[in-house]
């Protein structure tokens, strides 16, 4: 009774940042499910796999003057019949180590994942902040749309926009712009999430005393979405990007597959994917199945991490 | 009396035979990676697309799945007194899909229609001055000079109603380069074994038994439905036979033949292939479109074409990428044809360090870079042949970029005169050098050099061909052949790969031989 008493507000230190993540209740619902640790230490093995390829990487599978054709098809740590050369996961049909190629495409693909995530959400949040905004017929015009776009199924969407952009693009510039192509076909097949998400915290926000306080002292509104609504409607944003991510590695693997994405010469997982698929058949398993192994992986990792932070952060799942 | 017996044994067995056709009523679903480009007969000189035209169509002079020369649309040909006029004797009772008759009139329409500046197929006919109607089953064609090969151009030459023509405003052949779409493109009407049920070019054509073909009785006729669904997708190719899908595959992937083989109900036969796969490039040009030399042509240089050609593994490329599948080329014309010499089609030596010096030579001693454009549908392992390639073409320092597209697509670049450096498979369905010149070595002018893109030149090899065409003394004609053959591989006017090797898979009901110009004719297949 005494001790506490004894103890005033203004004794206590100011905890430590490290502290602070350590004792917060994300931190404590994190370490506590060891499968969602094990998805984070996966997602960020796969992150510095992808980051640092050039270091990392045994060969360098995108320059072709260093592929000898002769040591196609090897299987996995089996010596070539003609070179003699060895692979940990085998080669594909030019030659070139999966390995290798393996961590070069999750590269473009983590590259595309992030950029189109990053568009995606930059687009929903914008559009969402305006309409739950201003209301009116300005959100009923963005909604509309976003509604419109939903009834289309985001491949198709994906697929639409890449060939107009196809048909649009001479064929040099789009070949040099094909991951820019698919970030952008990605990212506008896929805003529509954040808009809402974000529509419907705002349209809550506005109403509260700290928003009418600031528009009484005259901040101009796009200080005020930016500054005071947008850090409060975060907390949903983040969780459907880290979702959204895993959903834009799906698509790009997808849409390269369908071989409307990168290029073989410098393949992501699903040009590999594609390129495996054809000696499925033949017994060349290992051209197909490790790509497609590190694209399941990748994708269940930030899936999972996603689907845990939806839930940790949802106070009524607490 | 004897008459009388050999009319009535003559009339049981066609009218047994007649039975057992009908009998026989059978739907064949087929598929192979690509479409027929365009259903016009005479807009390009192309296999797959001739393969679908030869079912529609027929031509006056047939080359059955031996490779034999038979009597088509016309019964009877020989040269006139007069050799340079050859006379043709027309099939009398023919009649088109659409009923109209065919007569003499349609052979001078339909080659004056080919030999239209649009039309693919005009070098088959560039020694033709004129076609002339005799009467209504009799044709003249005079030529340049006496040329005594005119039949052996006649095989994928399609006969065409001119009053169908008149009515649907399709007397000119389509600007395929320029994307022009006709009546034609998609409709047809021909007096072949076939007619045209419905089409979407690259999904599914449906074809069905013409009743009223005049070859009923002559040929097996056994299959009375044709549907063709292209399959890009090699693995999903092989699936569809293998689950039963499809009835023929025309082209199974090298890598799955062997699966294909062991499958039960399911068999695979082998020939040569009628085609060499080889790269071209324009060596004429100023300056490449697409590298970084300026003012300046690298492939003009005859020593960087050798440094290219040694720089080639084509027994690598046979072993991985074709699976064994193809033979290493050393000239630009498969051992069928008339001035084909094992000489001449050996393959130089894999040299990386002469290339290199050779280039240096050349004032690249750095390298250069270019673009590489293939088609990734045409031809067995098209695009995989070309990254091969590139990555060979790394190892002696050059940066070249590949570009591989739909077939469509890279065949209009192609006649668009788009590319610098760009793959092309030839078949000689002549069997005789000749063609290949006349297509491929001959410049650009009139009905020669249709597709020679590399916009080589040289007025002496033209006399030379266009003298080949009218001499009838052999020695002195093969002699010509000879010439102009080491002409074109001093000059490495191109870079030859391989000649292919011809696989069909079917159903193992299904009695149908392999033909060398890759062109299956279903009127010919038979079941077991």
């Amino acid at each position: 009774m005494s001790t506490e008493s004894k103890t005033p507000v203004d004794d206590i230190k100011p905890a430590s940042l490290w502290f602070r993540i350590i004792d917060s209740d994300l931190f404590n619902s994190f370490i506590r499910k060891p499968v969602i640790v094990a998805s984070a230490i996966i997602t960020l093995l796969i992150f510095a796999i992808a980051l640092f390829a050039p270091w990392l990487a045994p060969h360098t599978p995108f320059n072709p003057s260093s592929l000898n054709l002769m040591d196609g098809f090897t299987p996995p740590m089996t010596a070539n019949e003609f070179t003699g050369n060895e692979y940990l996961l085998g080669t594909d049909n030019q030659g070139r180590d999966i390995l290798s190629a393996i961590m070069y495409g999750t590269r473009i693909s983590l590259f595309v994942g992030f950029a189109a995530v990053g568009l995606a959400a930059l687009i929903g949040i914008t559009l969402g902040l305006l309409a739950g905004y201003k209301g009116g017929w300005v959100d009923g015009l963005i909604m509309r749309i976003a509604d419109v776009q939903l009834s289309f199924p985001a491949i198709l969407l994906a697929l639409l926009i890449f060939g107009v952009a196809r048909s649009i693009l001479p064929p040099r510039v789009m070949d040099e712009a094909t991951v820019w192509v698919l970030v952008v076909s990605i990212a506008l097949s896929d805003w529509v999430q954040y808009a809402r998400t974000v529509r419907s915290s705002t349209m809550a926000e506005k109403n509260k005393e700290y928003v009418q306080a600031a528009r009484l002292f005259g901040v101009p509104a796009p200080l005020i979405l930016l500054r005071h609504i947008l850090p409060n409607v975060m907390g949903p944003v983040l969780v459907i990007g880290t979702i959204g991510l895993a959903l834009a590695i799906i698509l790009e693997s997808t849409l390269s597959y369908l071989g409307v994405g990168i290029p073989p010469t410098q393949p992501s997982l699903g040009t590999l994917i594609r390129i495996g698929q054809d000696f499925l058949f033949s017994g060349e398993w290992w051209i197909t199945l490790f790509p497609a192994l590190t694209l399941l992986t990748l994708a269940l990792s930030v899936n999972l991490l996603g689907d845990w932070l939806r839930d940790a952060l949802n106070p009524r799942l607490r | 009396m004897s008459n009388l017996i050999k009319h009535v044994v003559a009339g049981v067995a066609v009218s047994a035979l007649a039975l057992s056709v009908t009998a026989a009523a059978e739907t064949l679903r087929w598929s192979s990676a690509g479409d027929s480009l365009t259903l016009d007969p005479h807009a390009q000189n192309e296999g797959p697309t001739h393969t679908l035209a030869h079912q529609i169509y027929d031509s006056l002079v047939f080359r059955n799945m031996d490779m034999e020369l038979t009597a088509g649309l016309a019964t009877d040909w020989y040269v006139t007194d007069d050799p340079t006029v050859w006379e043709f004797k027309l099939r009398e009772g023919v009649t088109y899909h659409n009923g109209a008759a065919f007569t003499a009139e349609d052979v001078v329409f339909s080659i004056k229609r080919a030999q239209h500046d649009n039309a693919g197929v005009r070098g088959l006919l560039g020694t033709i001055a004129d076609v002339i109607a005799v009467d209504d089953h009799t044709v003249h064609f005079v030529t340049n000079g006496p040329d005594p090969l005119l039949p052996n151009n006649l095989t994928n030459l399609f006969m065409m109603d001119k009053d169908w023509a008149e009515a649907n405003n399709v007397t000119q052949v389509q600007d395929f380069a320029g994307g022009e779409e006709t009546y034609a493109v998609r409709n047809a009407n021909g007096t072949g074994p076939y007619r045209l049920v419905s089409r979407e070019p690259d999904i599914r054509t449906e074809l069905e038994r013409n009743e009223d073909y005049w070859g009923m009785g002559m040929f097996p006729l056994e299959v009375t439905r044709i549907i063709h669904t292209p399959i890009s997708s090699a693995a999903t190719r092989a699936a569809a036979l293998l689950s039963g899908e499809i009835d023929f595959l025309l082209d199974p992937p090298v890598q799955d033949l062997q699966r294909l083989e062991n499958a039960a109900g399911i068999t695979v036969r082998s020939a040569p292939q009628n085609r060499t796969i080889f790269f071209g490039m324009d060596i004429a040009r100023d300056e490449l479109r697409q590298s970084n030399v300026t003012g300046a042509n690298p492939f003009s240089d005859v020593r960087v074409r050798e440094a290219m050609n040694i720089a080639i593994d084509r027994e690598a490329i046979r072993r991985v990428v074709m699976r064994g599948q193809s033979v290493p080329a050393g000239m630009i014309a498969p051992p069928f044809v008339n001035g084909y010499t094992e000489e001449l089609d050996a393959i130089p030596a894999v040299d990386r360090d002469r290339a290199r010096a050779l280039l240096a030579e050349a004032g690249y001693p750095d390298g250069f870079s270019a673009t590489l454009q293939c088609p990734n549908d045409r031809y067995i392992n098209d695009e995989a042949i070309c990254q091969a390639a590139v990555s060979m073409f790394g190892q002696i320092g050059l940066d070249i970029r590949l570009e591989s597209k739909t077939r469509s697509i890279h065949f209009a670049d192609l006649e668009n005169h788009l590319l610098d450096f760009y793959m092309l498979g030839w078949g000689v369905p002549t069997l005789d050098s000749h063609y290949v010149f006349t297509f491929l070595v001959e410049s650009q002018s009139g009905s020669g050099g249709a597709f020679n893109f590399t916009n080589y030149a040289n007025a002496e090899v033209d006399a030379m061909i266009q003298a080949m065409t009218s001499e009838t003394d052999l020695d002195v004609r093969n002699q010509m052949i000879a010439d102009v053959w080491e002409i074109v591989q001093e000059e490495m006017m191109y870079l030859p790969i391989h000649h292919q090797v011809l696989n069909w898979a079917m159903k193992d009901n299904i009695e149908f031989n392999v033909q060398a110009e890759d062109q299956p004719h279903f009127m010919y297949m038979t079941f077991k």
